[in-house]
């Protein structure tokens, strides 16, 4: 797969639900449709609700890398204002 | 002219300890209730109760206090915002449902519009004794529905779609009976394993599933002066004609076979559990 251009980062491995995904929220509106941003978040619920949610704000889940660590990074593309 | 304390309970009156007073049950179906009909009920409780209602283990509203000689006008007064009145003893009792998914983001089929047809379909229907339907939305089983005598859960048959597979892995994660496996990014599903819970298909972030509601069926439970949880008798069900089909025989063979004032488990134990399960077999093969 093509080495993604990630136009941000945020990690929210401090939050727990329903904070994590408010958190995502808010980084995905201050950016431009057809940006990619890149999120390190917790194993558990907030990898179960995250993606979900965030596919149903309307973006797109492109990736979701498992760090080894107890964390993920889910990478999203912004596809709605 | 003595009071027909029997045809009262049928039309939902419940004799209470003070003399002369009933507490009326209401006729809801799967909880639900609109605010014009809550408005005529307060009004009601007001007017000819004692100013209060009661919320009843299984989804009804009652009016206590109604008092013998105005029964006729509270009817009347009920009928004018919609509210019927329910019933009590040996017959098909209030058709119970949690929300479903039509509000519930966990539903896995529509509760409520399910509820609605089996109420029309068998609400009241004389029989040797009580019979209660419950539906509840998913495994989470909000609505108890092996506590009843005929319990219908609402499930999702999965199958996975790999064009549109990320391979993230969170339905792996999200699978609690460890049904899903994934190997080299293409995800497996142990049909045995599986319960049908459609965690998998809630949690996917790309959608990647095909999916098929249904309905898990319960027979024989009960949760009264006895406890017993309503037992699975045929696989899941995935379509409505099936599922009403099987209501049909459950509900006639414990029409047929019931002695009066025993509820359908001690029915099903009495007469043969081998015997009702191929009464129940037959109807859900016979399509």
């Amino acid at each position: 797969m093509a080495e993604l251009q990630i136009t941000d980062s945020i990690d929210i491995t401090d939050a727990v639900c329903p904070v994590t995904f408010v958190r995502a929220k808010v980084a995905l509106e201050e950016l431009e449709v057809g940006d990619i941003l890149s999120i390190r978040l917790n194993d558990g619920e907030p990898v179960q609700n995250v993606p979900r949610s965030i596919k149903e704000e309307g973006h797109k889940v492109l990736r979701l890398n498992d760090n080894g660590d107890g964390t993920y990074e889910l990478i999203v593309r912004k596809e709605a204002e | 002219m003595a009071t027909d304390y029997a045809a009262l309970k049928k039309g939902g009156f419940m004799r209470q300890r003070q003399k002369n007073c009933f507490s009326l049950r209401l006729r809801v179906v799967g909880g639900n209730v609109t605010a014009v009909q809550l408005a005529k009920i307060a009004e009601v409780a007001e007017q000819f109760g004692d100013g209060h209602v009661h919320l009843t283990s299984r989804q009804s509203i009652e009016i206590p206090f109604i008092k013998l000689d105005q029964i006729e006008e509270v009817k009347t007064a009920l009928g004018e915002g919609g509210v019927e009145p329910g019933v009590c003893g040996p017959r098909v009792r209030t058709v119970t449902a949690c929300q479903g998914s039509a509000v519930c983001p966990s539903g896995c089929i529509d509760t409520y519009a399910l509820a609605k047809e089996l109420d029309e379909r068998y609400f009241a229907r004389e029989l040797p004794h009580k019979f209660k339907f419950g539906i509840t939305g998913c495994q989470n089983n909000c609505l108890k529905s092996e506590e009843n005598d005929l319990g219908i859960k609402g499930g999702i048959k999965v199958s996975w779609r790999e064009s549109d597979c990320i391979s993230c892995g969170v339905c792996e994660k999200a699978c609690r009976s460890g049904a899903i496996t994934i190997t080299d990014g293409k995800v497996s599903v142990e049909a045995e394993k599986c319960n049908f819970c459609g965690r998998c298909v809630k949690t996917c972030p790309t959608d990647a599933w095909d999916q098929e509601p249904g309905f898990i069926v319960s027979f024989g439970g009960l949760f009264g002066n006895h406890i017993a949880k309503g037992e699975p008798v045929i696989p899941f069900i995935t379509d409505h004609d099936t599922l009403m089909r099987v209501c049909d025989a459950a509900i006639q063979f414990f029409d047929d076979n019931a002695l009066p004032s025993e509820r359908f488990k001690f029915t099903i134990d009495r007469v043969g559990r081998d015997k009702f399960e191929k009464t129940i077999m037959e109807a859900y093969n016979n399509g």
